[in-house]
């Protein structure tokens, strides 16, 4: 098990690197930092001095070292349009971001197994149809136009709920801050979290429904059945359990373009959080904060499949056996 | 084969008489025809997206106004409802967005933008993407390794964040020239650039298997060089699986770039995609005027959709395992 968790940490570091090297890339050849620091009238000579002491002409390897050295102290140089740290650019936001990423993924989760549950169990039913239309639609429809439909339906003709913001938000700390400890917080998250999740939902709905039909044909089931367990303990006793393993995958793998897909949520519902600011770095080339946001996305993805190949051998004892062996 | 009696075969014309059947009967009677007409939802499927691309073809005959021509649109008939509203103008069936354009025509032209940069995208993704499958799978060793390990990383990250940051640096190095003499190219090669790694792997994949054949090694023994190998002989029997990634395809890269043009990195309102019209009509959702984001939408909806069952079906019916 160990030699397995450190051949998975080997290969997340050299993830880490590749990206690292892309966006050390970006920072170094588009758009000549110097110039983004110095005013226009500058000198030749005022520009080699400022060249000189930024270490732009140190060897490339040596720059990337340097690099790689401050990114690990979460030093991603200042943001040409800000004039401030990225870091503390990225942080602020990264809450608002967060916290609607998870809101996300937990709607996605709670809605996408039952519904795959039943959809599966019942294939016939008119209403395990209309799921599956509507996880075709929702499949189809991109991102910004399923807000947009929300917020004209509940923000702009029932008017139940806002539709941009984040509400009021209460300071946890020096820098988290929260909406979920006000009504007018958990109201503002409603409809950007079923924006951002329906597409993960319709994707869980599809896969438990698949892997149920799947399971259900399986000899153990009708062993089960032969037992004359009832069916709740058989269904989600036996059956739901062994449908997880594919769907922790998933759900892993997803949270990471979920947190990139808020890109598009966030600029549709004027949420205050990385993504709208990624996106104002991209229409201003802010090199600094497009490289730290990729390598923030990288490490992202990197540490929850780590947290998800974890998860694989407790919830499925087979493969504890399998690595152990291997 | 029926049961025939003596007296009947000699009775029965010799077969040499029957015509070859033609172009249109061999397709009629083919295995995949016969799946494709047993679904009604991928006929329905196909005539919509038929339908959406002669709208898209033939836009400027179609149209009833051309909404790039100054002197056809006025800013006294912006914001004009639907036609069948009370307060709608006989002149403007879909009614009219901020700057007095037809809705009606901007959308025909819009799709036709949409349609012809998605269809690009893809061709460059499957271009990217076969031959750097081929070449991963016919020379092998470091450059195989090279080539997938990219794949790997790209994979980590959606092709949509792919698509802005390719989108935000080639901007940054076309410093000079204008956003509208760029972004359609850029948006094209963005999409190809976020799309490639599916194709590379499916043709690296089957290349592996081709390549030690007898065929193959017959062709090396002859002498042909590695690149007349692969694009002769190994490209003609790896190439089948492409065009189901390239239907399913098809619907992301219509997305995607009407998500960019969304976001506003995309096509600028003076050459407007779906996806520019939707972007526009949204800022008119919050006073009422919904019409100009909701037949955009629409139009986009459909066409995804269309092109997503497509799809679907094309996978399934020449899925061995399916039939």
């Amino acid at each position: 098990m160990l030699a397995f968790i450190i051949r998975r940490l080997v290969q997340s570091i050299g993830v880490l690197l590749a990206v690292a090297f892309i966006a050390f890339a970006m920072f170094r050849f588009v758009g000549d930092p110097v110039n983004q620091i110095v005013s226009i009238e500058a000198s030749a000579e005022e520009r080699a001095q400022i060249r000189e002491s930024l270490g732009l002409n140190d060897p490339f390897v040596v720059q990337f070292a340097r690099y790689v050295g401050r990114a690990a102290k979460l030093d991603f140089g200042i943001s040409y349009q800000f004039r401030q740290p990225v870091t503390k650019l990225l942080g602020e936001r990264m809450p608002a971001t967060l916290e609607l990423a998870f809101v996300s993924a937990v709607f996605a989760l709670v809605v996408g197994i039952p519904m795959g549950v039943y959809t599966a169990l019942r294939r016939d039913s008119w209403l395990a149809k209309l799921f599956q239309a509507v996880s075709l639609v929702g499949v189809s429809l991109p991102t910004f136009l399923i807000g947009i439909l929300l917020i004209y339906v509940f923000a702009v003709t029932l008017g139940w709920l806002p539709s941009f913001g984040r509400g009021e938000v209460v300071r946890l700390g020096d820098w988290w801050t929260t909406g979920f400890l006000t009504t007018s917080g958990l109201r503002a998250l409603i409809l950007p979290s079923i924006t951002l999740g329906l597409f993960q939902m319709t994707l869980i709905m599809r896969l438990v429904r698949a892997e149920m039909l799947e399971v259900l044909r399986t000899d153990y089931i009708k062993f089960a059945r032969a037992r004359g367990l009832t069916r709740r303990a058989i269904n989600f006793g036996h059956a739901l359990k062994n449908t997880l393993v594919p769907v922790i995958t998933i759900t892993g793998l997803q949270l990471g373009s979920i947190i990139a897909f808020a890109i598009i949520t966030e600029t549709v519902f004027q949420w205050p959080g990385m993504g709208v600011l990624f996106l104002q770095a991209v229409q201003n080339v802010d090199i600094p904060i497009m490289a730290a946001y990729l390598l923030l996305i990288a490490f992202l993805f990197v540490v929850i499949n780590l947290a998800v190949d974890l998860l694989y051998a407790v919830v499925d004892p087979r493969l504890k056996v399998t690595v152990r062996a291997a | 084969m029926p049961y025939v009696t003596q007296e009947e075969a000699k009775a029965s014309p010799p077969t040499v008489a029957t015509p070859a059947p033609g172009w249109f009967a061999r397709v009629m009677d083919h295995d995949l025809m016969a799946s494709f007409l047993a679904s009604r939802v991928t006929v329905l499927a196909a005539l919509v997206t038929l339908a959406l691309a002669v709208l898209a073809l033939f836009a400027p005959l179609i149209a009833p106004y051309n909404p790039f021509d100054p002197a056809e649109v006025f800013l006294i008939d912006s914001l004009n409802p639907p036609r069948w509203l009370p307060a709608g103008d006989a002149r403007f069936l879909l009614g009219t967005d901020d700057q007095g354009r037809d809705l009606f025509s901007a959308i025909l032209y819009g799709l036709r933008v949409s349609l012809i940069i998605g269809v690009l995208g893809v061709l460059m993704a499957a271009a990217i993407g076969i031959t750097l499958g081929l070449v991963a799978g016919y020379v092998g060793g470091r450059v195989d390794a090279v080539i997938m390990r990219i794949a790997d990383v790209q994979l980590t990250f959606p092709a949509i964040l792919i698509a802005l940051l390719v989108d935000g640096v080639v901007h940054a190095l076309l410093k000079g020239a204008s956003r509208e003499d760029t972004a359609f190219g850029v948006l094209v090669f963005s999409i190809g650039l976020s799309f490639w790694v599916q194709y590379a792997r499916t043709i690296r994949g089957s290349t592996l298997v081709e390549k030690n054949k007898d065929y193959i090694q017959a062709a090396r023994l002859v002498g042909l060089p590695p690149i007349v190998i692969m694009a002769r002989h190994v490209l003609p029997n790896v190439i089948g699986p492409v065009l189901v990634i390239l239907t399913i395809n098809l619907g992301l890269a219509v997305i995607t770039e009407a998500t960019l043009s969304f976001l506003g990195v995309g096509l600028p309102p003076t050459q407007p995609s779906l996806g520019t019209l939707i972007r526009i009509g949204n800022d008119y959702l919050f006073s009422g005027e919904w019409w100009i984001v909701a037949f955009p939408g629409l139009t986009l909806a459909a066409l995804v959709l269309a092109v997503n069952l497509l799809g679907d079906w094309l996978r399934d019916a020449l899925n061995p395992k399916l039939r």
